[in-house]
């Protein structure tokens, strides 16, 4: 199964080596990992998205927390939360195809970016099952490239999932 | 207070009590190694960075404060390399210092850079690479606390040449905040309570205690525990002098060369009481036929543990004294008849024999080095059949005087940490029991032994073999022995270049003479044991299989 952790880390020097490093010598299987800045700058949010049984993620979340650089990892797998998700795509597109993927493009609510003599750059947000759809619907006009930025999350409502001292889970 | 960095390294290690060091300079420590010629630290220049790097391993083990050790960059730092992942697999607080490039030479494949904080990440609890001097003091007290609280282990820091150099104010840091670093120092009370439940409701109940009760100091509170409820206790290899060899509930050690009786306790008890240990694979051997009829208490420090290899009924994470101590206070007397009966019977049926037929035999040398000691030695092993001889038949009844590289299994620590226990020790008698191979992986520390009169004994147990391999080819790959039989040089002649005293024992009849005389002796000695060729390892689990199925 697929789970979504929510991580929080010190903002140091290598810290991403750690948690990469961590993954692959354990042999556990990252289907994405995406990272950047909190509202303090001295941390650093990943989201990371592994895949596992129950007993693997009670490992891979207990290897994160013995790293001192991690102050919190939360499985918000089971909880409320918002999550999207960047992809820009370029697509093959001529005079015959621009019209059909121009309504696509609406369709999904995703914008046009860029325009080539034969390829439209197309960029588009929201969780992961829009994304793939959006991949899809595409795929028949010939993607040349595609780039993603894998998952970011956080919670639903009012709840937080920052520091509040220890790395434990609410 | 302005210092160079250099000088506030020196300084905050002289105020965390620092006496002690092992280590070995070069271009990028130079300002190191000029800050602590005005200090009062000792250095011990080992012969070999490996060498300082077990020496403080040892040291560490043998005294239960952190081990310090120098090295300068890129070979210097890579060879402490073996050294810091043989103290991380067996959780020994060491804190290592290595010179590096100044920073503006970082990243560019510099003379003797080697990017060591990146190379020993999966070896250490942590790493730093300090790139500000006003960060050292704090750093290296974060390191120390990093390293011998928790879990211990090895924190290894990165200090280019420049920081080194440069000026800084020096204040103490009185405070440590490390927001991702908060072990957990007491159990829950409703594991507590559960624990005491199942302990009080078991009719078999069994304790199995690791390096855990060692490095907690919980030997007193373990025995308290096992006496209070008349269980019977195993150890693992690391957990040996937790708990007092020559009490009538020890059944020995468990695992792939444990006794008879462990191992069949293990497979027999409904309740296995965990204490400090990681259910190494050497231990449990095949985990699906591991305990087959016990509910599990693990206790252990480190949450990462529990459920790690096998599945626990109740897990009690924290420190192994607050743990046994809640136990203790709640669980009820008792005295399990039938399964004492049972493991006692075992223990009669099933000691630890050899053939004493033929030759001078491996086993005897460690059984009358446990009595002309006393048993009151620190044994250093190497790694091979020696290291499970010594285990098997040297009983510890003490903490910390079974020292040995269990985790990582490393040939060559036990002259370099037999050199650092002795250090940390100097009163007590300090025997690194070695074998023919393995002795040569360090043998150049005999210089450092000599250096410094540090008199260790060592007693090579000489058959001529990588014995442990051979054991394994002979068993499992029809005596097929590819690059085992060894050609050694003359160890006696060996220890007369460094100028130390070498003996040669041949035959059974002068072996209790000449140990005492090897162990009376004021200086370091070098006694070349000709043991038995081809004497194997018994019992044996064969890799892989049940522990109840034993060989031997
Ligand atoms: C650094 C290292 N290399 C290789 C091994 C594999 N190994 C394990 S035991 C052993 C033989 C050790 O020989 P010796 O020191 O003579 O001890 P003996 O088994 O003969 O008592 C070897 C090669 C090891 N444990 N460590
Ligand atoms: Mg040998």
């Amino acid at each position: 199964m697929r789970h979504t952790l929510s991580v929080l880390v010190e903002n140091n020097p290598g810290v991403l080596a750690r948690v990469a490093g961590l993954f692959s010598r354990r042999g556990y299987n990252i289907d994405s990992l995406a990272v950047g800045r909190t509202e303090n700058p001295d941390i650093s949010r990943m989201t990371i998205v592994v895949e596992g049984d129950d007993r693997v993620l009670e490992q891979v979340v207990k290897q994160l927390r013995k790293l001192v650089d991690v102050i919190k990892v939360q499985d918000i797998t089971s909880e409320q939360y918002v999550s999207r998700e960047l992809l820009l795509l370029k697509v093959h597109a001529d005079s015959n195809t621009r019209g059909e993927i121009m309504q696509i493009v609406e369709i999904f609510r995703a914008r046009i970016v860029d325009i080539g003599p034969k390829t439209l750059t197309i960029e588009a947000t929201g969780d992961e099952d829009k994304i793939e759809a959006i991949e899809n619907a595409l795929r028949p006009f010939g993607i040349k490239e595609l780039v993603r930025t894998g998952k970011i999350a956080l919670l639903r409502g009012s709840r937080t999932s920052n520091i509040n001292g220890v790395k434990e889970e609410e | 207070m302005e210092l160079t960095g250099a000088q506030i390294l020196i300084k905050v290690l002289e105020d965390l009590g620092v006496d002690t060091v092992f280590g070995y300079p070069g271009g990028a420590v130079l300002p190191i190694y000029d800050a602590l010629y005005d200090s009062k630290i000792t250095h011990y220049l080992t012969r070999h960075e490996q060498g300082a790097a077990h020496a403080a391993d040892g040291y560490a083990r043998a005294s239960g404060k952190v081990g310090v050790c120098f090295a300068t960059s890129g070979p210097g730092a890579t060879n402490l390399v073996t050294g810091l992942a043989t103290a991380y697999m067996d959780s020994v607080p060491v804190v290592a210092i290595t010179g590096q490039v100044a920073t503006s030479l970082l990243g560019r494949d510099s003379f003797q850079e080697a990017d060591i904080t990146g190379i020993t990440m999966p070896i250490t609890k942590h790493n730093y690479l300090v790139k500000d001097p006003g960060d050292l003091a704090r750093t290296v007290v974060e390191a120390f606390y990093i390293a011998r609280t928790g879990r211990p282990g090895p924190v290894l820091i990165d200090i280019p040449k420049d920081v080194s150099a440069a000026r800084a104010r020096y204040e103490f840091p009185e405070k440590v905040e490390l927001p991702g670093y908060k072990p957990v120092l007491t159990p829950g009370e409703e594991e507590v309570n559960k624990a005491i439940a199942l302990i009080n409701s078991s009719e078999r109940p069994l304790i199995f205690t690791g390096g855990g009760t060692v490095n907690a100091g919980a030997e007193q509170l373990l025995l308290a525990f096992a006496e209070k409820i008349n269980a019977p206790v195993v150890a693992s290899l690391m957990g040996l002098g937790g708990f007092p060899g020559e009490h009538p509930l020890f059944l020995g050690m468990l695992g792939m060369h444990g006794t008879k009786p462990a191992n069949y306790a293990v497979s027999e008890c409904d309740l296995l009481i965990a204490v400090g240990v990681r259910f190494d694979d050497r231990v449990t051997g095949d985990v699906n036929s591991f305990a087959p009829k016990a509910k599990i208490i693990h206790i252990d420090i480190d949450p990462a543990e529990i459920n790690k290899n096998v599945r626990v009924e109740v897990p009690l994470v924290g420190d192994v004294k607050n743990s046994l101590e809640l136990l203790i206070k709640g669980v009820k007397e008792k005295k399990p008849e039938k399964w004492l009966q049972y493991v006692f019977g075992l223990k009669e049926k099933y000691p630890l024999t050899y053939n004493q037929e033929c030759g001078l035999k491996p086993q005897k040398v460690i059984e009358t080095l446990y009595k002309i000691t006393g048993g009151e030695a620190i044994i250093v092993t190497d790694v091979g059949q020696h290291q499970m001889w010594a285990a098997q038949f040297y009983k510890f009844n003490k903490p910390r005087r079974f020292i040995s590289s269990g985790g990582l299994g490393t040939m060559g620590f036990g002259l370099p940490a037999g050199i650092g226990a002795q250090v940390a020790r100097p009163e007590q008698q300090v025997i690194v029991v070695s074998g023919d191979g393995s002795i040569q992986m360090n043998s150049q520390e005999l210089m450092t032994a000599a250096a410094y009169n540090i008199p260790v004994k060592v007693i090579i147990l000489n058959n001529g073999y990588l014995g442990m391999v051979r054991q394994w080819q002979e068993l499992f790959h029809q005596r097929r022995y590819s690059q085992t039989k060894l050609k050694n040089p003359d160890f006696v002649k060996l220890a007369d270049a460094y100028g130390i005293r070498g003996m040669r024992i041949k035959k059974e009849e002068n072996l209790e003479e000449k140990l005492l005389e090897a162990i009376n002796y004021t200086g370091p000695v070098v006694v070349d044991v000709w043991v038995d060729r081809e004497e194997n390892v018994f019992p044996m689990v064969p890799p892989g299989g049940a522990i109840h199925k034993m060989i031997g």
